[in-house]
């Protein structure tokens, strides 16, 4: 067994380990063929609930549009005792304010992208700015964006002082380091940059913005948990995964709570260490919690779209 | 920094990830309801069921449960001289003279009947020999229909098969079939005697008669012509008396190498062709350059699936010695996360050991482990409590000389061995008896091709394990038998060449 010791030595990040995609696609499978019923369905279903951060990142948002998203995440449906909150709320940093202040007191945390969200294209001064006013105004945490073209250019120091210097920006506020996987290409790749991130200082890894395909699917999100279970044996530090965009219905978020489950264990089994970026899949899931307990499916309007 | 997640442990700084969570899996059964068994079973001959001349007939039981399923007859000489009459007869006066097209659609109409009765026969397969409702959904019945459909292609294009020579059946095969894959084994062997117009006598394992059985019924409902399939039941006595039957023209077994070599001395001096498919000791190469999360995990499905009980299981494991702490971490990680328990629940991962003398066997190799002063090491999970069952078992501390290195175990242990060079593990590969598969695991493509000319095995698998086509065929060197099952090769054995 390893031993926890200070994660000085930063390695070479070239030679990260390779990944091999058939067997990752196989094993990724593999995890869809466990079969969730009754009581551990209901349960996982509430878990994954409340792991969802409930998103909305369109340059068409106001603060009205904001506050009632807010009120949606503390109260996802009131017509049923017993469902949690979601985990969190993430907005572009001009909306955190409205954010913060609707969701007082409720323990749901605001989240803010940062860093010239989602191209990434844009001067080191200009992401601090970005990051610092977002912290600011009240951000929990800051969803970054790495600067992909200077990964593909190999200039993985780069990469790394840019993270580490928003880390510092971030004061108190936990950072989830969005490595865009669906821009880097092999896994190879998302393990180097899941690599580069963990050790320049990111409290969470995240696959993706969102705003392209593919998002997040369960063979990069495998590869993300398997580099984080290395680091954890290798340092002894703990850090968080997000999958995000592309999970839309509860039985594939079930799938990826197996996975967590069957790769890293009990730890890494809440909100605070798993989040799911999400936007439709919440209803998904309140329509799946209701079935269980009634019996029946009720029809999507049932179910407030906000 | 966070430290330790094992609350007991406080003083200890191990890290140790806890997979037993607060939020497990519930029991997910399939229904028995698709599956009918009959209470008792005769032998298939000459197209009905008929009574076992010695009158005699022993149960088949779950091996999960022990419970009894059913009874089938035991075979003895009268049995198996009727079969091999009926086989004989249907061969000369029908199976013969029909034309290549149209055998092709008796074998294309078993296949789609295999198909249609899926689930069915997956959960036969599961109740009578323990392995996984999964594994027999997901692998065995469609790799068995498959076998069939890649055969009924084969049967009226035998000109095409072998360059310039024509081919001509061999008359009537004996079939004698194991208890690991009951069903896909009897396809393997039906399919590619059928396509090549001979007629078979087929006995599957003691343990494991129930899937066979149904095989029956399909064919018999297929219309088959009377004869060309014969299906009897029975123990190592029976096989003994279709083996030294006079008017058997090809014997084919798959099984334990010692049983192939019985075979083997039976058969000399008469001119009956055999093919033997028997035990491995197959080695899995890990080099430091391989991915290693993915090796891992092949490995494990190399040596766990079906609880090993598979001839071409990766029972050693060679892994490169400076990786090997990683390695074996992460090995240890996952078969935390394997789930033993009752076959027909969806989510168990090993199921049952097919028999309380196999895992007598097997309790005996780990025993024997010990004492060699390899170190042991047992997933925590829990056993069912009645039943066969045996948690997956790892060895490290390992050497080429101890006996739980060299002789087959077929159970779910896995010996770990270390090397430092690609000429030393290569001889250490090949240094076994057995000669059936093999597995290397490496990033570098140079080395693979390298590895695979220089390995002493029937199938080498290059960063994956246990893939298995029709098209492709299987068997081994040395004492793991002769021949070739699967592909073009596959019909050799049921064949002569003739201008």
């Amino acid at each position: 067994m390893a031993i926890a010791k200070p994660y000085l030595t930063i390695p070479d990040f070239s030679l990260s380990p390779r990944i091999d995609q058939v067997g990752v696609e196989e094993r990724a499978s593999r995890f869809t063929k466990r079969s969730i019923k009754k009581d551990s369905k209901m349960n996982g279903l509430k878990l994954v609930l409340n792991m969802i951060d409930l998103t909305t990142l369109e340059g068409k948002d106001t603060d009205g549009k904001v506050k009632q998203l807010c009120y949606k995440a503390m109260h996802p449906h009131d017509a049923v005792e017993g469902i949690p909150t979601v985990a969190a709320v993430c907005v572009y940093p001009s909306m955190v304010k409205v954010a913060k202040k609707a969701l007082d007191g409720s323990g749901i945390k605001v989240a803010s992208v940062a860093t010239a969200f989602p191209s990434g294209q844009a001067p080191r001064d200009v992401k601090l700015r970005d990051t610092r006013y977002a912290v600011q105004e009240g951000a929990d945490e800051i969803d970054m964006v790495i600067s992909r073209g200077k990964f593909h250019a190999g200039e993985y120091q780069f990469v790394f002082d840019e993270i580490a210097a928003i880390k510092e920006a971030c004061g108190d506020a936990r950072l989830k380091v969005i490595l865009e996987t669906g821009e880097l290409g092999t896994f190879d790749k998302v393990r180097r940059a899941s690599d580069i991130a963990m050790h320049a200082g990111a409290d969470f890894i995240k696959t993706s913005t969102g705003k392209i395909q593919p998002a997040a699917t369960m063979p990069v999100t495998l590869v993300m948990l398997e580099a984080i279970r290395d680091f954890y044996y290798a340092t002894g530090k703990m850090i968080g995964m997000k999958p995000a965009g592309g999970i839309s219905k509860s039985k594939l978020a079930l799938h990826y709570l197996v996975m967590v489950k069957e790769v890293l264990g009990d730890a890494w089994l809440n909100n605070e260490w798993f989040r799911f970026g999400a936007s439709s899949l919440a209803n998904d899931v309140l329509m799946q919690i209701v079935k269980e307990q009634t019996g029946l499916y009720q029809a999507a309007n049932y179910f407030s779209v906000d | 920094m966070a430290l330790t997640k094992k609350k007991k442990a406080a003083r200890s700084n191990t890290i140790k990830l806890k997979f037993d969570t607060s939020w497990s899996y519930d029991p997910a059964p399939e229904s028995k309801s698709a599956a009918s068994i009959k209470p008792k079973y005769d032998h298939f001959i000459n197209g009905s069921w008929v009574k076992p001349a010695g009158g005699k007939y022993f149960a088949s039981i779950n091996p999960a449960n022990e419970e009894k399923l059913s009874e089938v007859a035991e075979g003895n000489e009268a049995d198996v001289n009727k079969a091999v009459s009926a086989a004989r007869n249907a061969y000369e006066k029908t199976w013969k003279k029909m034309p290549a097209k149209e055998r092709a659609k008796y074998i294309f109409r078993i296949a789609r009947m295999v198909q249609e009765k899926a689930r069915e026969l997956a959960i036969i397969e599961t109740l009578d020999g323990g392995k996984p409702i999964r594994e027999s959904r997901d692998f065995d019945v469609p790799t068995a229909a498959n076998h069939f459909f890649y055969y009924a292609g084969w049967a009226d294009k035998l000109e095409y098969a072998f360059p310039n020579r024509n081919t001509a059946a061999l008359g009537v095969a004996g079939q004698i079939i194991p208890w690991n894959f009951p069903l896909l084994m009897a396809a393997w062997k039906i399919a590619p005697a059928l396509a090549t117009g001979n007629t078979v006598v087929l006995k599957p394992a003691e343990t494991t008669p129930l899937t066979a059985l149904k095989l029956a019924e399909i064919i018999q409902e297929s219309d088959l012509p009377p004869g060309v399939v014969n299906i009897i039941t029975g123990a190592g006595a029976t096989g003994a008396a279709m083996v030294n039957h006079p008017d058997i023209n090809k014997i084919a077994f798959t099984g334990s190498t010692d049983v192939g070599k019985l075979i083997q001395r039976a058969v000399a001096g008469t001119q009956k062709r055999v093919t033997l498919e028997l035990g491995g000791k197959a080695a899995n190469i890990i080099f430091e350059d391989a991915p290693l999360d993915q090796a891992v995990e092949g490995v494990i499905n190399g040596i766990y699936f079906n609880q090993g009980h598979v001839c071409c299981a990766g029972s050693r494991l060679y892994v490169q010695e400076s990786v090997a702490k990683q390695v074996i971490r992460k090995l240890k990680d996952r078969m935390e996360t394997l789930i033993v328990g009752d076959p027909l629940d969806k989510n168990t991962d090993i199921g049952a050991i097919n028999s309380r003398q196999q895992l007598d066997t097997i309790q005996r190799y780990i025993k024997i482990g010990k004492q060699e002063g390899a170190e042991m090491y047992e997933s925590s999970c829990r056993l069912p409590g009645k039943g066969f069952f045996c948690r997956p078992t790892l060895f490290t501390n390992v050497a080429q000389s101890n006996r739980i290195a060299q002789e087959e175990i077929f159970g779910p242990v896995l010996s770990v061995l270390t090397f430092r060079t690609d000429d030393e593990v290569i001889e250490k590969a090949n240094n076994s008896p057995y000669g059936l598969s093999a597995g290397v695991w490496t990033d570098k493509g140079s080395k693979i091709f390298n590895l695979t000319k220089r390995m002493r095995a029937g199938v080498v698998w290059a960063n994956t394990f246990n893939k298995f086509d029709p098209s492709s065929p299987f068997g081994g060197y040395k004492e793991s038998g002769f021949g070739r099952e699967g592909g073009l090769h596959g019909l050799l054995p049921y064949v002569n060449l003739i201008s």
